[in-house]
């Protein structure tokens, strides 16, 4: 046994993870999106009030490639993915590293519905191309991946699984938290779960929706109780997207934050974004879930604490 | 005061005049909402086990806790007897209030009790314990394809996860912040 034996021990997680990276870029290619790579160091990450950049040099790691990739879409780019690190200052737990893998795609002329389809194809794709077949055993549960998925608005994920209804959990500034204590856990696990239309304050860069603006076009897939994904339809309106950053940046100030720029030349090229889609996925997740893991530690080659 | 981001196991905090001891933290955080960091807390005097919710920007108050260095005794159906090696006080401590320092007690082990304002409340064990192997599967020599990890147990009735090389017999090092394996003692 080598002295990191620990390491060692990883060895089938880090073989499965290259062959879900492979697999994941070969269905994208397959479906005509062009891979890029977008800087990791950033001047001006966008706003957001629960999400954190960590500094570097004058700068910042980015914590999503999402602004950069927007410029991409906005300059002519129609489909595009990405695998990339983002960082995260402060989040650690068995479901979070600072440091973790992202997978980002965007289509221009999509919607919230079509992630959904989107994601229900990408991670059947996935099973398949690693030759696990169209279920998955998590942590004795087992997961059938044909489909359809379910769809649930989180307003009625409060009202089935909350003793409060969502108007009354984002008055009393509950909304997170009953969701991660009370409506997570209790999700239905026997296929994986779309939760869709957010508060429109819980999407700063979603569009909201035109016959229901109290809502963001956002959705959220959840896998065996795991939040997988967060995607929106964007919102393409440079105005209102310049007008939600000052929002939250006022939010962050207050809290005594490290003060962002705003990102002016996004907000500047914002206008030549044709109505898209995007959506975020976190690749060590998935590789938990296909591995059976528990915790987000058996999947990356090192921990923070192993460094 | 401390903040959310000293939470950890073991840390010793008051809620309501009473000493509480961390036994599970676990940070939860919806990728676009808030940070949660919910606890399970157990109080050091009653044992009793409650769960609390802690969010970004909240305080919590250190419990401040005096340290005698002790030898342990003995157990009878309730309590932990321990002596104080200078003056020779004994002192009882009931199984509640040990939480899985009594994974770790060996006859004759010194180990750090717990004061808290006059009232043994604890016992801290050394960080690193050694301990024997009293049961384990057999390693197949030679499998080396076989990652994972295989349960023994140990002198004091405690069960862990070990990689599969270790055998009955071996004294093997704990980390009794964690409970885990760290290394098999050479002899």
């Amino acid at each position: 046994m080598p002295i990191n034996w620990r390491l060692a021990s990883r060895r089938k997680a880090l073989v499965a993870r290259a062959a879900i990276l492979q697999a994941i870029r070969e269905f994208f290619i397959d479906q005509g999106y062009l891979e890029v790579e977008t800087p990791h160091r950033i001047p001006a990450p966008a706003p957001e009030s629960h999400i954190d950049a960590i500094p570097a040099d004058g700068w910042f790691l980015h914590t999503s490639p999402e602004l950069c990739m927007k410029r991409l879409l906005a300059a002519g780019y129609p489909r595009i993915f990405q695998i990339c690190r983002c960082w995260r200052e402060g989040e650690r737990g068995k479901l979070h590293v600072p440091e973790f893998t992202l997978l980002e795609w965007y289509c221009a002329g999509g919607d919230y519905h079509g992630l959904m389809d989107h994601c229900e194809a990408l991670i059947q794709s996935v099973a398949r191309r690693t030759g696990r077949g169209d279920t998955l055993a998590y942590q004795g549960q087992e997961i059938d991946l044909a489909s359809p998925w379910p769809r649930i608005a989180v307003e009625e994920a409060f009202s089935r699984y909350a003793q409060v209804s969502m108007a009354k959990a984002l008055e009393r500034d509950q909304f997170d938290e009953i969701l991660v204590r009370d409506i997570e856990p209790q999700l239905p696990v026997e296929k994986p779960i779309f939760l869709y239309d957010y508060p429109a304050a819980r999407g700063s860069l979603a569009r909201l929706r035109e016959d229901d603006p109290s809502v963001a076009e956002r959705v959220e897939l959840y896998i065996a109780g795991l939040e997988l994904a967060n995607g929106f339809s964007e919102l393409t309106d440079a105005k209102e997207q310049h007008a939600r950053f000052l929002r939250e940046e006022t939010y962050r100030r207050s809290l005594g934050k490290r003060p962002y720029y705003l990102p002016d030349k996004f907000l500047a090229e914002l206008q030549d974004m044709p109505p898209s889609a995007g959506i975020a996925l976190g690749v060590d997740r998935l590789v938990m879930l296909f591995l059976d893991a528990a915790s987000i530690d058996e999947v990356i080659a090192f921990t923070p604490e192993e460094l | 005061m401390y903040t959310v981001s000293d939470l950890r196991k073991r840390l010793t905090i008051v809620i309501n005049s009473q000493p509480y001891i961390v036994i599970a933290f676990e940070f939860a955080k919806p990728g676009k909402g808030q940070a949660l960091y919910r606890t399970r807390l157990r109080n050091m005097v009653s044992g009793a086990i409650i769960d609390k919710t802690y969010r970004s920007g909240d305080t919590l108050e250190p419990a401040h806790l005096d340290q005698r260095n002790m030898q342990y005794l003995y157990k009878d159906d309730d309590n932990y007897y321990f002596m104080d090696n200078e003056t020779y006080d004994q002192i009882a401590i009931g199984a509640g209030a040990l939480g899985d320092a009594k994974n770790y007690l060996m006859d004759n082990l010194t180990v750090d009790i717990l004061f808290f304002r006059e009232q043994a409340i604890g016992v801290n064990p050394p960080t690193f314990v050694n301990l024997r192997v009293t049961e384990a599967a057999p390693w197949a020599k030679g499998d080396t394809s076989s990652a994972d990890f295989k349960p023994v147990t140990v002198e004091t009735g405690y069960e862990l996860r070990v990689p599969p090389f270790v055998v009955e017999g071996d004294l093997i090092q704990i980390d009794t912040r964690t409970g885990e394996y760290v290394t098999r003692v050479k002899e």
